[in-house]
């Protein structure tokens, strides 16, 4: 059987590989199944064994998708993933390990565990399905939800102010940061094989449409008529560039961007170039405060990848260091330690 | 000894003395040093630390004294003792506090030095207590200890405040001369402690011969005692503490069992030191994790766990109801966790520094829906060890939580440890589960009911766990209404069959009589000092220590029936005496003081001769 199981992994695995004997429940039309398809997609291409990969997700709509991977997975308590997900990755660091959870479990009741898990640099891949709206409970507005939302809970209008994930997650110094939407699929796929590969803690908000309780809450970002108008693709190295025709971008004027109307192709030359790479955060903030200024576009893409020694790395070598130090631990040692003393 | 040829010494049987002075005038230490000569001294000993919550309270004043209390003597000391018999109070602050503790004509040793009008004042003594006549019920011994501390140091190259603080010193030598106790392994300890200080070091040094040299040369004292020696079981022994024997049987289960230890928590008065401790010693492979929260703490344990590792967390009362809903999750997922709760005065952030028992009803109920979980209540500083041992053991065999119940008393109190040889302690087998033939995460072995433990690594074992009930056999999500009665209980089965792997506690005394004394945890030392005492009067009456409170021994049932009355002694309003009245029907009698410390001896002495002569 080990020699079955071993030739099992030698062959490339393909997307259905990664199907479980589980049947998604979410509602027909929900994002999900789109985020669920690139995951399946991205997964056999990594060259990761299919036992070596474990799926944490906390409670709501969105940490249901483990049940639907044939990994290793655990759907935990309700905003907690990324605390179980610290003690597998510790436990084994062989192991790549992703997080599963929406703006109500990751950003409300879990925010604690998600802002520590980010400073901290954990290598793990944590994949945020931001749909602005609490699903499972059935409707009630979320910390990402817009101001005066009207929801079954605020009938009258939210008048939290919403937090943006990106910035909250910049804030926190996560390594990798990273935004994506649930019907573009191309790019979907494309960061999520990014985040997978950054060594060190990896933060994808995907914007996801709940068609039941919060329909068309991005569809300016999805619908083919506005999209291009609407969405920056940020990619690094080149100039912020957005507009059906690429006849718009940004520049820097004084500490924030402005849009620039590309009239001529030197134009372009005043352009900020995207450098996601920058160790000085201060742009990558100003991006993820772009959807806070009317007219601004969405940027979608790499906010930040910068690199730092992993959590689990330092928790290791220390081990490793200590042991080398005192030399392997002795029972008998220990119970020595203090003052002994012997009765005839 | 010089002193015995001039002057004979009273024998004792035993003696209970306490230190009490400001938090920042060394009073722990010096206690400590004191319990480290008795137990050299092969006396039965028992210590009783008592401290402030606040880090540095407003020196003088009555809420920043500590004390330390130690019991000590030939045989049968199991508890730090009611009424004391000596104090050492180097301030005002400290005799006020501590004068309820005094038995009639105790003797009370003072720093006269520190009687000043400010203090008196922060002490809220309108006028000086040394002459009122207040303390006549007591010898009182007035001591100038700053004054002659300084005049042994004065050609000293220290500075006056730390010339001053070497004080304890002297106080402890004044109590070595009283009991005839050698200074020598203090003066070892004080050497090497301040191996890189040679001037700090021979202060010290000179404080403490200083100290000894006044009590004996001017004939202070009516009395001077002497406290046989105890008939010790051979072999190497240590002072310890209830903290550090869970550490040191933690690291052992880890060693014993071939995985490494996960230990994960967030600092918690009096459970910290379990993770000061375990952080020590990384060179065994244990992973420790500092988390953001109480939550966090549990939740890595058992994601840890799930990787296999064996996953530990520990904390206090506030700390377990923040971590009540990972319990109820372990439960379902069937995956083993430890969990230390060094119970302390509650409820709510209650009185952080002091002891009690009221935590028993959370751990074994404290989680929504039916979610049992093993329970086992260490009895003594030294007993931890064996809890921690066996918690662990337990919890990978039946792939199950377990609560180990600590409490402030054993945790920072100490006992000698008979250090055993790691080659005696008891193996345990791991097996993980491996890829031959169809893999069921719910398949259960037919003597525990313990589930598989399929690791992430393995091929072919790819499972999905949840808190989402669990179908039979398969794992998979069910909201089938027979299969969730199923599972319920067989979850609560799994749990009473721990009854077949741990060993019975056994009763002291005769297996029938007139009383029965049921306890659990620290009280041990309490109730058993009361029935050894009750047992040599001549009373029919035993004792029954629980250590597994969750499974309950099978032989509880039938001793309960076998006694005319039941005596339930506990910390807190009568916790294990509702579970056994619940579950044996018998009119047990709760005995409570939640005072925030341990039992007195005499106390549950008295109310049990009540009982017997009615």
């Amino acid at each position: 059987m080990e020699k079955k199981a071993q030739t099992l992994n030698a062959k490339k695995l393909t997307k259905q590989d990664f199907a479980s004997d589980q049947e998604p429940r979410w509602c027909v039309g929900c994002g999900d199944y789109a985020i669920l398809a690139q995951v399946k997609r991205v997964l056999p291409e990594l060259g990761i064994p299919r036992e070596k990969i474990v799926f944490v997700s906390g409670i709501g709509c969105s940490s249901r998708f483990p049940y639907y991977l044939n990994t290793y997975g655990l759907h935990t308590v309700h905003g907690r993933a990324p605390t179980v997900a610290t003690g597998i990755k510790l436990a084994n660091p062989d192991l790549s390990v992703w997080i599963v959870t929406g703006d109500g479990d990751g950003l409300s009741i879990g925010g604690n565990h998600l802002l520590h898990l980010f400073r901290r640099n954990l290598d793990v891949n944590v994949i945020l399905f931001n749909n602005e709206i609490y699903g499972l409970t059935k409707g009630q507005f979320s910390p990402t939800s817009p101001l005066g939302k009207v929801t079954k809970s605020s009938p009258y209008g939210s008048v939290d102010a919403p937090l943006n994930p990106i910035s909250f997650a910049l804030g926190a110094g996560a390594t990798f940061v990273a935004r994506s939407i649930d019907r573009d699929t191309r790019h979907l796929a494309h960061i999520l094989k990014r985040a997978a590969e950054h060594k060190g803690c990896s933060f994808i908000e995907v914007y996801q449409n709940c068609n039941i309780f919060n329909d068309g809450a991005f569809a300016e970002l999805t619908s083919p008529e506005t999209k291009l108008d609407h969405v920056l693709y940020l990619e690094h190295g080149q100039p912020l560039i957005f507009g059906k025709e690429k006849k718009r971008g940004l520049r820097l004027k004084g500490m924030n961007f402005e849009i620039v109307e590309l009239h001529e192709e030197e134009d372009v030359g005043q352009l900020y170039l995207h450098n996601e790479n920058d160790f000085n955060p201060a742009a990558a903030f100003l991006l993820a405060h772009l959807t806070d200024r009317e007219d601004y576009p969405t940027p979608v893409g790499v906010f930040r990848r910068i690199q730092e020694p992993t959590y689990e790395y330092l928790v290791h070598d220390q081990i490793q260091r200590v042991t080398d130090q005192k030399g392997k631990g002795d029972l008998a040692q220990i119970y020595m330690s203090g003052d002994v003393w012997k009765v005839e | 000894m010089e002193d015995a040829k001039t002057r004979s010494r009273k024998e004792l049987e035993h003696v209970i003395v306490r230190f009490a002075g400001d938090s920042g005038d060394g009073i722990q230490l010096t206690g400590k040093q004191f319990t480290r000569t008795t137990a050299i001294a092969r006396n039965e000993l028992n210590t009783l630390p008592d401290f402030p919550a606040e880090i540095r309270a407003p020196a003088g004043t009555l809420h920043g004294v500590s004390s330390f209390q130690i019991h000590f003597g030939r045989e049968h000391i199991h508890t730090p003792g009611d009424k004391v018999d000596v104090l050492v109070a180097m301030n005002p602050a400290a005799l006020k506090t501590n004068l309820r503790h005094l038995r009639d004509n105790a003797i009370i040793i003072l720093n006269v030095d520190a009687f000043t009008e400010k203090n008196l004042r922060l002490a809220g003594y309108e006028k000086n207590p040394l002459e009122t006549g207040e303390l006549s019920a007591y010898q009182v011994y007035p001591i100038a200890i700053t004054t002659y501390t300084l005049k042994a140091l004065e050609d000293v190259e220290l500075s006056h405040k730390e010339k001053e603080r070497c004080k304890n010193f002297f106080a402890l030598g004044v109590v070595y001369w009283l009991f005839d106790r050698p200074l020598e392994p203090t003066i070892e300890w004080i050497q090497a402690k301040f191996a890189r200080n040679a001037v700090l070091a021979e202060a010290n040094v000179r404080a403490l011969k200083a100290g000894r040299n006044f009590a004996e040369s001017t004939e202070l004292f009516h009395s001077a005692f002497r406290v046989l020696p105890a008939e010790i079981p051979p072999g190497l022994y240590r002072n310890i503490t209830g903290n550090e024997a869970l550490v040191l049987g933690l690291i052992s289960a880890g060693e014993k069992s071939g995985l490494s230890l996960y230990y994960a928590s967030y600092p918690i008065t009096p459970a910290s030191d379990v993770l000061h401790m375990i952080s020590l010693y990384k060179n065994f492979g244990v992973i420790t994790f500092q988390a953001e929260d109480e939550i966090s703490a549990i939740g890595s344990a058992l994601g840890a766990s799930f990787a296999g590792k064996i996953g530990v967390t520990a904390t206090s009362g506030p700390g377990l109801s923040l971590k009540t809903e990972f319990v109820g999750l372990a439960v379902m997922m069937e995956l083993p966790l430890v969990i230390l709760d060094i119970q302390r005065a509650g409820p709510s952030t209650g009185m952080p520094t002091k002891t009690e028992q009221a935590d028993l009803l959370m751990a074994m109920y404290g989680r929504h829906g039916e979610a049992p979980l093993p329970v086992v209540a260490a009895c003594s500083p030294s007993d931890c060890f064996y809890a921690a041992y066996e918690a662990v053991q337990v919890a990978l065999r039946f792939m199950t939580p377990v609560v180990v119940l600590s409490d402030g008393f054993l945790a920072n109190g100490s006992e000698p440890w008979r250090i055993p040889d790691p080659n005696d302690l008891p193996p345990i087998q791991v097996k993980f589960a491996e890829p031959n033939g169809p893999f069921y995460p719910y398949q259960r072995d037919p003597v525990t009911l313990a589930r598989n433990w399929a690791i992430p690594g393995t091929p072919g074992l790819e499972h999905r766990l949840g808190g989402l009930e669990k179908e039979d056999l398969t794992g998979n999500v069910s909201y089938d209404p027979e299969n969730h009665d199923k599972m319920v209980r067989l979850r609560a089965e799994k749990i009473d069959r721990v009854r077949n792997f741990v060993a019975e506690p056994e009763i002291v005394g005769p297996e029938e009589g007139e009383l029965l004394l049921v306890s659990w945890g620290s009280t041990h030392g309490t109730v058993l000092t009361v029935v050894e005492q009750l047992q040599k009067e001549g009373h029919a009456v035993s004792m029954y220590h629980l250590r597994w409170i969750n499974p309950l021994p099978e032989k509880l049932g039938t001793y309960l029936k076998r006694f005319r009355r039941v005596v339930i002694p506990e910390i807190n309003l009568g916790q294990l005496a509702s579970l056994i009245r619940n579950k044996y029907l018998v009119d047990a009698i709760p005995f409570n003081r939640v005072r925030g410390l341990p039992l007195q001896v005499s106390e549950l002495t008295e109310f049990v001769k009540s009982l017997l002569e009615e």
